[in-house]
């Protein structure tokens, strides 16, 4: 398969911080590729230096194989973007709107305008004043206007953002279809899990910049490290044994349970261990949502400074 | 490019905003002319004494080039402000709207977007001067009558009737050129920040301050005069000297034109490589 988009070392640095450092990122053509991280991980960032709006510190961005900003008109032709939310000139028609994008695209096919309004559902309202639309409508028109030109690349950040579930369901169904009716590739960024975990056949997860795991979507919700609830007769020695396992991670206890983090592949293992010195398992539950393992592995966002989180939210 | 400039003129004359500058000269105009109306003889009077014992005035003195005159002559701190309500928002009005990020990630460049929106500013300010003017030579016609234009400059130029109307003409172009300048150094300021208030209050700053120095009488700030582009601002009036200093009038568009580019140039650099966090 080849290879859409491809970041090498990418990295940000905003005065002293480094808002993104060291990111390799890889999105083969046909994927719907989840960015995922938590609010002020980097993510805005990174899609900014994608669509050319910051300049990286470090690193590169290849897009088709060529290098940005070099190519940057080339490459931007065949990429729709939609960043950080729908901003649009509000005193103008949504058709005006969208006449201005396609003038930045060097014009579009006749009917094009009307192609990508009618994908929003906006056909109806497209005369009317972007400030008379609803936070849901501009929505729904900032990922019309990255349609516009049938790019073979879309990267939207947070698409669904304050749109209520009708619109969130419409937003994730019009993504399949683009993917699998229109055969874009999809790059979309979310800080929700579960928001990936149904729309993205590929992710990425993102971190105080940097880059925690990389893969198929299928693949990380196997291979992942699980968190396990054991209920035992002797908790106080199943901590212990548990604890003293090199691969355990996060062995807590309370009362009669003890929860810990484990490689998939241990669970059995972990459990004959237990049974096998005689400590009575009375439950050995694996939590296997991506869900906890992903505020887990986040977790360390909320540990750092206020001063520093404040700026990490503004940046968000 | 003609697709972009396109767009950029829809951006700025559908907005409101870009009238105030429009309904400022619509309400000021009228409101001084009809008051000079009102006041015929006593303007008539003030405006040729100490003259009207050397000479001998025939004729309607007072009409539409001279009021057009007086009013270009009175407005000219207050013109600068009106425009860098439109020029300060060009680029900052944009990054406060949000809308650099559907703009810049487009395959258009950066340095042909600027450049549209700086021809939509050059017109923008065109067509702010050239309304007052127009507005007010009209009216003028209108309230006073046409005729002989008197200039009482450094010395008293006379203007033939037939001559006035291409002589306010040049003035207007002239008067564009060196607000042109002006608008530039807003465009410039509008690169900078991301609030359109900033632009606004930096030029009127930057004009305001060059006046003061300019109008101390150091030797000092004298010798600085030559440097300030304010110096040359009133570069229109040269079109209604007798004969045309056309030396002058080249200096003066020469060195207005230079700062233009020059301040056009900073945008630039600054513009293509700057981070859009807005």
């Amino acid at each position: 398969m080849d290879t859409v988009l491809q970041t090498r070392n990418l990295g940000k640095r905003f005065g002293r911080r480094w808002a993104v450092s060291g990111l390799d990122l890889l999105v083969r053509r046909g994927d719907v590729f989840g960015f995922l991280g938590p609010n002020g991980a980097g993510k805005s960032t990174t899609i900014r230096m994608l669509l050319s709006l910051i300049r990286p510190t470090t690193g590169a961005v290849e897009l088709f194989g060529k290098p940005l900003p070099g190519n940057r008109s080339e490459i931007l032709r065949r990429v729709g973007g939609l960043v950080e939310g729908a901003d649009f000139y509000l005193y103008l028609s949504a058709r005006r709107n969208l006449e201005i994008v396609a003038g930045l695209s060097g014009g579009v096919p006749r009917g094009e305008i009307d192609r990508v309004l009618d994908l929003a559902g906006l056909a109806g309202r497209s005369e009317d004043r972007v400030k008379t639309y609803s936070h849901g409508m501009k929505q729904r028109l900032g990922i019309a206007q990255a349609l516009l030109g049938a790019p073979e690349f879309i990267v939207l950040d947070e698409p669904t953002t304050g749109l209520d579930p009708q619109g969130i369901k419409e937003v994730r169904d019009l993504i399949g279809r683009l993917s699998r009716e229109e055969g874009m590739t999809v790059f979309l960024s979310s800080h929700l899990l579960h928001e990936i975990e149904q729309t993205a056949s590929s992710m990425a997860i993102i971190n105080r910049g940097t880059l925690v795991m990389q893969g198929r979507v299928s693949d990380i919700l196997n291979q992942a490290e699980v968190g396990v609830r054991i209920e035992a007769e002797q908790p106080e020695r199943a901590a212990e044994v548990v604890a003293a396992l090199p691969y355990a991670r996060a062995v807590m206890r309370e009362n009669s349970v003890v929860s810990a983090t484990l490689p998939r592949e241990r669970l059995a293992e972990v459990n004959r261990l237990l049974v096998g010195l005689e400590i009575g398992v009375r439950a050995f539950v694996p939590k296997r949502s991506l869900e906890d393992y992903f505020l887990e592995i986040t977790e360390g966002a909320s540990d750092v400074a206020p001063r520093s989180r404040q700026r990490w939210r503004k940046e968000s | 490019m003609p697709t972009l400039f396109r767009g950029e003129v829809v951006k700025t004359y559908f907005r409101w905003r870009s009238y105030i500058a429009f309904i400022a000269i619509a309400v000021v105009v009228p409101l001084v002319l009809i008051a000079m109306k009102l006041n015929t003889e006593a303007m008539a009077r003030n405006v040729t004494r100490g003259l009207s014992q050397d000479f001998l005035f025939v004729g309607n003195i007072l009409n539409g080039y001279f009021v057009t005159y007086l009013l270009m002559n009175a407005l000219w701190i207050h013109v600068p402000f009106l425009l860098t309500l439109g020029a300060g928002d060009q680029l900052a009005g944009e990054a406060t709207a949000g809308t650099f990020r559907i703009l810049l990630t487009r395959p258009a460049s950066r340095s042909r977007i600027l450049a549209a929106k700086y021809l939509t500013t050059l017109l923008y300010t065109f067509t702010v001067v050239a309304f007052l003017v127009i507005l007010s030579v009209g009216l003028g016609l209108l309230l006073f009558g046409g005729g002989v234009l008197l200039v009482p400059a450094k010395v008293l130029t006379i203007i033939p009737a037939g001559e006035a109307p291409w002589r306010m003409l040049l003035a207007c172009l002239l008067a564009t050129w060196g607000m042109w300048t002006v608008a530039s150094l807003a465009f410039f300021f509008s690169s900078l920040v991301d609030n359109a208030l900033g632009p606004i209050l930096g030029t009127m700053a930057v004009i305001i301050v060059f006046y003061v120095i300019a109008g101390i009488p150091v030797d000092l700030f004298r010798a600085v005069r030559p440097y300030l582009f304010t110096t040359y601002l009133d570069i229109w009036q040269k079109a209604l000297e007798s004969p045309i200093p056309w030396g002058e009038a080249l200096t003066s568009g020469a060195v207005l034109g230079a700062t233009s580019v020059g301040l056009y140039a900073l945008t630039w650099y600054v513009f293509v490589r700057k981070d859009i966090l807005s």
